[in-house]
C-alpha cells in the first residue's frame, strides 16, 4: 500500500504579517515580499525558481505576468484557480512536476487586500457570476454564509449535531490564536470585540448570522498573503531549513447535483488518495490544518478526511481534543485559523505554512514532536461548487 | 424611469440573455417550471443547459414540473449587505427537491416566522413572484 516517496519537500515558507495594510501595499507587492522572504527562508534565490504557481485571481495570463513582475523565467507555469484550496492543488502539481524532472524549485504565492478593499465576501450579495448555474440562483439572496449554514442545518438534521459541538471548532482555534502574536494583532486590527479565549457559551451566544451559524463560527475577512517554496530532494538537501516532505496528495471536485448529500464534501474523494499515497492513516496525524471558513467546514472535513465516521464529528470534537496541548488530537489550525488569525479570501496557503512550522518545531502552539500533518483545503463553497485538495506532510 | 428604479433596490434578476437558461426563464412568464430530461439516457439535467451531462449523444426534452417538492435544507439569513435583501432579513433560503428530481435554490414565502416555521422535509409548492418579463419561482408550505 505504502508508495510513499520523498521526491519533493517544502523548504521555505513565509506568512505576510499584516492583516490590515490600509491601502499601502497591493496584492502583487504582498506576493513579492512573501516570495522573497520564503526564498530567503530556504536559502534560495529568485534565479533558482523554475516553476511558478498562481491561483490566477489577479488577471488572465497571471502566470506570465507574475513571472515578469518577480523577474523569473520559469519553464513550468500552473495557474490552477479553484478557490481557497488552489495552494493544495499547486503543491500536488509541484510534486508531480518535480518528480517528472520538469522542475527543481517551485514557488507558490498569495496576496490579497480583501479587508482594506472592503470586499463584502461573506454576507455580500452573490450573483455577479456569469455561469448558467449562477443565473438560476442569484435571485434567492443566498449569502456565502447561508450556503455553509445549509450544510450545517442538514448535518444537524441527519446526525443530531448541535451548535455546542460546532462551537468546539471555534474555541479550539481561538485558544491557538491567543498564543500567536500575529493572530492577536490581526484581531486587534480588525476590531474584534473582547479578544480572549472563548467558551462554548460565548460562541452559541454570539449573534446569529445565518441559521444555524453564529458570528463566532464565521471566519474573519483580512488582508494578507504568503509564499511557499517546494524543491526537489536534491535541492532540499542543501537548503537552510530541514525539509518537510510532501508524502501524498489528492484532489477532487463537487458541485450541486440532484439528490446529492450536502453533508459530505469532495474531501471524501481527495483524502483517501492522499492518505493512500502517503501510506499513513488519520489516526497517525499530529497536526490537522483544515480550512476553517466556518465551524461546519471543519466538522464536515474531519469526517471526510476519515478522522471519524460520517455523522460522528459532533461527538468526536467534544471536550477540547482539537487543542494543541490535549491528547487524542489531532491539533487543529494551531495558528488560529481563518476563524481567528488570517482569512483574506483564499486560506489554503496558510494551511501549508503552519503545517511546516509545526513539523519544524516553530509554531506558537507547538505540538511536542509533531511528525505528520495534513493540510486540507476546500475551495469554492462547501454547500455548492467546490474543490478539495488534501496534502500529507512529514519530516525526516 | 431609470432614476426611479435606482431608488428601490430589487431582487437580483435572472438574465434572459444567458443562453443555457433563457428558455427556462421565458417559460416562467406563464408560471411554468421547466426542466430537461434526456430522451436517450433519461438523465434529468438541472440546471438547464444545451447538452446532456449523462451521455454524449443526448436528446434533451423540456418537461414541466407539477411544482411540488420537499425542503432538503435551508438557512434563515439574518445579515445581508445586498441592497435588496438587507431589508428582507430574516428570510429563508432553501434547496428544494422537486418531486420530478431537480433540486433548486429558492426562498420560502408565506411563513409568519421563518426561524420557526421552516423545516427540512417540509412539503412546499411553487409560489410565483411576477415581473414583467418573467416570474421568480419561490415556494410556500403546502
Amino acid at each position: 500500500m505504502a508508495t510513499q516517496s520523498r521526491d519533493a519537500a517544502i523548504v521555505g515558507v513565509y506568512e505576510y504579517p499584516s492583516r490590515d495594510v490600509e491601502g499601502k501595499v497591493n496584492p502583487l507587492q504582498i506576493k513579492a515580499a512573501s516570495a522573497a522572504k520564503a526564498l530567503a527562508d530556504a536559502g534560495l534565490k529568485w534565479s533558482d525558481v523554475d516553476a511558478i504557481y498562481d491561483a490566477s485571481e489577479g488577471a488572465p495570463m497571471s502566470g506570465l505576468m507574475i513571472s515578469e513582475y518577480f523577474g523569473i523565467k520559469p519553464s513550468v507555469i500552473d495557474t490552477t484557480g479553484v478557490g481557497g484550496s488552489s495552494y493544495e492543488f499547486h503543491a500536488a502539481h509541484a510534486l508531480r512536476a518535480i518528480r517528472d524532472g520538469k522542475a527543481k524549485v517551485a514557488l507558490l504565492t498569495y496576496g490579497s487586500t480583501a479587508h482594506s478593499s472592503a470586499m463584502a465576501i461573506g454576507a455580500g450579495g452573490r450573483g455577479g457570476g456569469i455561469a448558467p448555474g449562477d443565473n438560476m440562483e442569484s435571485f434567492a439572496g443566498q449569502t456565502l454564509i447561508a450556503n455553509y449554514a445549509m450544510v450545517a442545518r442538514r448535518h444537524m438534521h441527519d446526525y443530531g449535531t448541535t451548535s455546542e459541538q460546532l462551537a468546539e471548532i471555534s474555541t479550539a482555534t481561538r485558544y491557538h490564536a491567543m498564543r500567536n502574536p500575529e493572530a492577536v494583532q490581526a484581531m486587534n486590527d480588525l476590531e474584534f470585540m473582547n479578544i480572549r479565549e472563548t467558551t462554548i457559551e460565548d460562541v452559541v451566544g454570539s449573534r446569529m448570522i445565518a441559521d444555524p451559524l453564529h458570528l463566532l463560527e464565521c471566519c474573519m475577512v483580512s488582508d494578507g498573503g504568503g509564499a511557499v517554496v517546494i524543491a526537489s530532494a536534491e535541492v532540499a538537501k542543501n537548503c537552510a531549513k530541514k525539509p518537510v516532505w510532501i508524502l501524498g496528495t489528492g484532489e477532487a471536485t463537487k458541485y450541486p447535483q440532484n439528490g446529492a448529500d450536502l453533508t459530505s464534501s469532495a474531501g471524501v474523494e481527495s483524502a483517501p488518495v492522499a492518505f493512500g499515497e502517503a501510506g499513513v492513516t488519520p489516526a497517525e496525524i499530529d497536526i490537522a490544518m483544515i480550512y476553517d471558513s466556518f465551524s461546519i467546514t471543519v466538522l464536515t472535513l474531519l469526517e471526510d478526511l476519515g478522522f471519524c465516521a460520517k455523522g460522528e464529528g459532533g461527538a468526536w470534537v467534544k471536550g477540547g481534543r482539537l487543542r494543541f496541548d490535549e491528547s487524542g488530537g489531532p491539533a487543529l489550525n494551531t495558528d488560529g485559523g481563518g476563524l481567528s488569525s488570517n482569512h483574506p479570501g483564499m486560506r489554503g496557503i496558510f494551511l501549508l505554512i503552519e503545517a511546516v512550522r509545526q513539523l519544524r518545531g516553530e509554531s506558537s502552539s507547538q505540538v511536542n514532536d509533531a511528525k505528520l500533518a495534513v493540510a486540507h483545503g476546500n475551495g469554492g463553497m462547501l454547500g455548492g461548487r467546490h474543490s478539495a485538495g488534501t496534502v500529507i506532510l512529514g519530516r525526516d | 424611469m431609470a432614476e426611479e428604479q435606482k431608488k428601490v433596490p430589487t431582487r437580483p434578476m435572472p438574465k434572459l440573455t444567458e443562453l443555457d437558461t433563457a428558455d427556462f426563464w421565458r417559460a416562467t412568464k406563464n408560471k411554468e417550471f421547466k426542466y430537461q430530461q434526456c430522451a436517450n439516457c433519461q438523465t434529468i439535467v438541472w440546471h438547464p443547459r444545451s447538452h446532456c451531462t449523462g451521455c454524449v449523444d443526448g436528446d434533451l426534452q423540456w418537461k414541466t414540473s407539477k411544482g411540488e417538492g420537499t425542503i432538503y435544507s435551508f438557512s434563515v439569513v439574518r445579515l445581508s449587505y445586498h441592497p435588496f435583501f438587507r431589508s428582507k432579513v430574516p428570510y429563508a433560503v432553501a434547496y428544494v427537491d422537486l418531486d420530478e428530481g431537480p433540486r433548486f435554490l429558492t426562498n420560502v414565502t408565506g411563513v409568519e416566522d421563518p426561524q420557526t416555521d421552516v423545516h427540512i422535509g417540509q412539503r412546499v409548492t411553487l409560489d410565483w413572484e411576477e415581473y414583467e418579463e418573467l416570474s421568480i419561482p419561490l415556494v410556500t408550505p403546502v
